[in-house]
């Protein structure tokens, strides 16, 4: 269901602003969400003063500062540090991105940080993307067939192989389907562009016997249907795919095989 | 998953959110279409009350003067705008259904270049007609 505001709890109350680093010259301001799971209260921004000289380019490095050198007590997830891993997915400036290959110097002024859109939150910049991780088990990301195994591997010609760009190389940061408005209202019946670019990865690949029955399990008016192309998927993509597109594509391919 | 015994909060959404063209486009679309819907109740209505003879076309006539006329006025024109929008987006939409136009610049600068359009034929329409 649609609802533009944030239910009773969950409205962001004003909160501490840490003092600036000593001796620090050049520094950038970070307006970032906090929520303690055991104090309770109301989530709040904090404001953090990060000192520009002794801090990496990205906003990871900033975060990983903040960590470091000023609030122990910031939580949010990390690994690879270069844009892989899909960990530290967060929204940075408004947008859903990853924070480790975004630079500081990317965004103006101060820079707002929240955990990814319409999520339950677990603790500050983590929410829990339990519902996000069981609809991309829904879509069986994985080779279906019927046919006897090959000996060695299942062959593929190079213009089929060249289908699967584009789609392989998610990384299941949730950026997208956190960033689709449709997402927000409908998450729990409407799949999200995350996992329909996976169906359609798997739809699409000349190797997989279990396209008619992938299609049939997405032929209903919530699971595809709610897409409208409102774009955000694609405009926020850290690797730079297109679930629209691949959205478009199931849904065409709904209408080819009824004609 | 969100259930009745979840205390933690949910992450801000539509507060934090920095929209893009395509998003305001695509809001426009829903709400054009809303406002499409009233238009063609209210043209019907119109058209019966016409039908219906000079007494009760009188109705209209009381609303086309005074205050009344400028709000009947700016009711017209928004819907001449609400028609051209809708139909401007809805050609990209069938664009889209043929899976064509999807990258994300092109997008937001089509999205701005159709919201333009739409206000030069209303205007248009309402200078020339």
């Amino acid at each position: 269901m649609v609802q533009l505001t944030l239910p009773k709890g969950s409205e962001v109350k004003k909160g501490k602003t840490w003092p600036k680093p000593e001796g620090a010259k050049k520094t950038r301001t970070f307006k970032i969400y906090r929520y303690d799971p055991e104090g309770g209260g109301n989530p709040t921004w904090d404001t953090y003063q990060v000192d520009l000289e002794r801090c990496g380019p990205m906003v990871l490095d900033a975060l990983l500062f903040i960590k470091n050198e000023i609030d122990s007590t910031l939580a949010f997830r990390r690994s690879c540090r270069e844009g892989i891993c899909g960990s530290c997915s967060m929204n940075i400036g408004g947008r859903n991105t990853i924070a480790c290959t975004s630079g500081i110097d990317e965004y103006n002024g101060t820079i707002t940080i929240a955990p990814l859109p319409h999520q339950p939150v677990v603790k500050d910049l983590i929410p829990d993307l339990t519902q996000f991780y069981a609809q991309h088990a829904e879509m069986k990301p994985y080779l279906i067939t019927d046919s006897p195994t090959p000996e060695k591997e299942w062959r593929q010609s190079i213009e089929d192989r060249e289908k699967l760009d584009g789609l392989y190389e998610c990384i299941m940061c949730a950026s997208c389907s956190t960033a689709c408005p449709s997402y927000w209202w409908n998450g729990d019946k409407y799949m999200g562009p995350a996992a329909l670019l996976h169906a359609y990865r798997w739809i699409v690949d000349s190797r997989d016997e279990a396209t008619g029955e992938r299609l049939d399990d997405l032929e209903d008016p919530f699971k595809l249907y709610r897409c409208h192309t409102i774009m955000n998927c694609a405009q926020v993509c850290p690797k730079g795919l297109n679930p629209a597109e691949a959205i478009a594509s199931i849904k065409g391919l709904m209408v080819e095989r009824q004609s | 998953m969100a259930s009745k015994a979840d205390t933690r909060p949910l992450s801000p959404h539509v507060q934090v959110w920095r929209w893009h063209a395509t998003m305001a486009s695509s809001i426009l679309h829903r709400a054009t279409g809303v406002a499409n819907y009233i238009g063609a109740v209210l043209t019907a209505i119109w058209l019966v009350l016409l039908a219906m003879g000079p007494e009760a076309y009188g109705i209209v006539e009381t609303l086309q003067t005074g205050v009344l006329g400028v709000i009947f006025t700016l009711v017209l024109i928004g819907f001449t705008f609400s028609l051209t929008y809708h139909m401007l987006n809805g050609i990209r939409h069938l664009a889209w259904d043929a899976g064509k136009g999807f990258d994300p610049k092109g997008s937001n600068l089509r999205s701005i270049l159709i919201i333009i359009a739409s206000v030069v034929i209303t205007a248009l329409i309402w200078i020339l007609a």
